[in-house]
């Protein structure tokens, strides 16, 4: 919300020649709203370099489940999405309780970013419960099913 | 005129657009969803109105909610966007029916090049060369249309999109079970079984021409060679298409002109073309009747400002730019880095960005939504932003490109820059010209 945009890349790249040209390595403006760093390389990355940090708080994340790293029997997600239970709406689901698995049983999917992830077992063993209802956002890491 | 913007997406593309429309003087609105409610577009436009929660839906994609929050705020026009609801025909019906402007062509247009055959035949009537091949309504027709058109040769969804319901089929005995899946897949993906028969070129570029059209008149801003793609999604543009003859080029273009010109075209558009990298024969594949992740590489040769032209052909503004005002200088390259480890399939990597240094300097541009603590949410695509270079030469592009490249370092998340870096020092990407199998033969 804001009466202007800050710097267009126009700018950037003139902010960048004046650099250049400097004896300065770093140009860091600190304002209200942004802070705009546009540096020289160090030699090993070569180029000059922008970086920007807004203020205004960002939204909450789902935190990497604890939960997940404590229990040894639990399959956990191995990226955040949305985890259902069968390959498509209707049909039955990868696994049951009671089921055998082994390392490559496909135990259900993650959909991130519109791609759809198989969750491998990983392991030997038989399935527990399924911890996470169909259709439910899942933290990376966070438990989805455990083998007894 | 319009006084007030509503803009129906998210990303890079929402600050895109907020950034013209500030600098003609246009109030901005972000339809938001929950999960962007803090990005950086939401926080530069004049107003947030949240339109949902984070899946797309139940956000960027309900036309109701949409078309609610635009109303409720006062805009009187909507920019879509890319992708989400940006050719959908009934949105921008609904848009209009609310009595509002839609940042796009008219709806007829819309529902023709929606439908793939529906838009091959319209190329036709204009006089463009298509693929041999065409529709075939029953099993017996597909089968007869395959003989004639030789093997190998793709099976394509009449509603499609994204490389879904299409399957490759290079022998006659193949071609009942590729048609099953190709049908099935068509079916689930688009709600139409409906697919149609087209030769497969081995060695293909995509070429694309943007054009822009006012309804009555229609020029063209030049090609774009996008041919290094995964998964049929694009990952390098650049302009103009490289190590191509001149009459090749110009072919492409006035035949892009042609159909812009026969439909009366209004707003921005692409018409994508597949040119055989041997003999440079090029046939029509799809108009796209929208702004493109990949314009920024045609405004840094020819100084225009797509998305300003886009809002004031909106504003019913005939186009104030004529074929011979635009006077192409240079060569510009796009990549696109993406929330996705290339190491691994390609497999998305959202999350929360720790450090984000973008390239700086002569002839640099970046557009991204991507600041330190930036967040790469799980339910939209993968793209973070756009490292675009221009230079006198494409020599001098590429060198720029390379530079850049290796001063670009993102925290977090792995992303396609490591991949990028080698595409950049792959002798052929050098030479220039590739076809799309290239990422296939790319050293690791």
């Amino acid at each position: 919300m804001t009466d202007d945009l800050p710097l267009t890349h126009e700018d950037i790249a003139e902010i960048a020649a004046i650099l250049e040209n400097s004896g300065y390595r770093e140009l860091d403006l600190a304002t209200r709203r942004f802070r705009l760093r546009v540096a020289k390389g160090d030699g090993e990355h070569g180029g000059m370099t922008q970086e920007w940090q807004w203020s205004g708080t960002a939204a909450d994340v789902a935190p990497e489940s604890q939960a997940a790293i404590s229990d040894p029997d639990a399959i956990c997600s191995p990226l955040p999405g949305t985890f259902y239970h069968s390959p498509q709406p209707g049909a039955p689901p990868f696994i049951q309780p009671g089921d055998l698995v082994g390392p490559e049983t496909v135990i259900g999917i993650v959909e991130t970013m519109k791609l759809m992830n198989p969750v491998h077992a990983g392991r030997s063993g038989t399935v527990g419960d399924v911890l996470v209802p169909d259709g439910t956002l899942v933290a990376k890491g966070e438990a989805l099913v455990r083998l007894t | 005129m319009i006084r007030k913007l509503f803009i129906a997406n998210r990303g890079e593309i929402a600050l895109r657009v907020i950034r013209t429309a500030r600098s003609m003087g246009i109030e901005t609105v972000l339809g938001a969803s929950e999960a962007d409610a803090a990005s950086l577009p939401a926080k530069l436009a004049d107003h947030v109105a949240i339109v949902g929660p984070g899946p797309s839906s139940q956000s960027y994609l309900a036309i109701d909610r949409v078309i609610a929050a635009a109303v409720r705020s006062g805009c009187d026009a909507v920019h879509p966007g890319y992708g989400f609801l940006s050719e959908n025909a009934q949105f921008a019906r609904a848009v209009l029916a609310a009595g509002m402007h839609f940042v796009g062509p008219e709806i007829t247009t819309l529902e023709g090049m929606g439908d793939k055959l529906a838009a091959r035949a319209l190329a036709v009537e204009a006089g463009l060369p298509v693929l041999p091949g065409g529709e075939a309504a029953t099993r017996t027709d597909v089968h007869a249309r395959a003989a004639l058109t030789g093997y190998p040769l793709l099976l394509k969804a009449v509603a499609g999109g994204g490389g879904k319901g299409m399957r490759r089929v290079d022998r006659p005995e193949d071609l009942d079970t590729a048609l099953d899946m190709a049908q099935a897949e068509a079916q689930a993906a688009f709600g139409n079984a409906a697919v149609y028969v087209e030769r497969f070129v081995a060695k293909g570029r995509h070429v694309e021409v943007q054009l822009l059209g006012d309804g009555t008149s229609a020029i063209h801003l030049g090609t774009r060679d996008c041919s290094i793609q995964r998964r049929f999604q694009k990952l390098v543009e650049e302009a103009p298409a490289p190590a191509m003859p001149l009459e090749a080029r110009e072919g492409i273009e006035q035949a892009a002109v042609r159909l812009a010109r026969h439909l009366n075209y209004r707003g921005a558009g692409t018409a994508e073309f597949l040119v055989d990298a041997t003999d440079f024969s090029f046939y029509f594949l799809e108009l796209n009747a929208r702004i493109q992740v990949e314009h920024p590489v045609t405004e840094a040769i020819t100084g225009v400002d797509l998305v300003e032209q886009q809002l004031l052909v909106a504003m019913g503004k005939p186009l104030s730019l004529t074929q011979a005002m635009v006077r192409p200088t240079g060569h510009a390259i796009e990549v696109r880095i993406n929330a996705e480890d290339p190491d691994a399939d390609f497999r998305p990597s959202p999350g929360r960005v720790t450090r984000a240094a973008w390239p700086a300097g002569v002839g640099v541009r970046i557009d991204t939504h991507i600041g330190v603590d930036g967040e790469v949410p799980p339910f939209y695509d993968s793209l973070m932003g756009k490292l675009i270079v221009h230079g006198d030469t494409r020599e001098e592009a590429v060198e720029r490109l390379g530079k850049a490249l290796r001063s670009l370092q993102i925290e977090g998340m792995p992303t396609t820059t490591p991949l990028h870096r080698r595409i950049v020092a792959d002798p052929r990407f050098i030479a220039g010209g590739v076809d799309t199998s290239f990422l296939t033969g790319l050293a690791q």
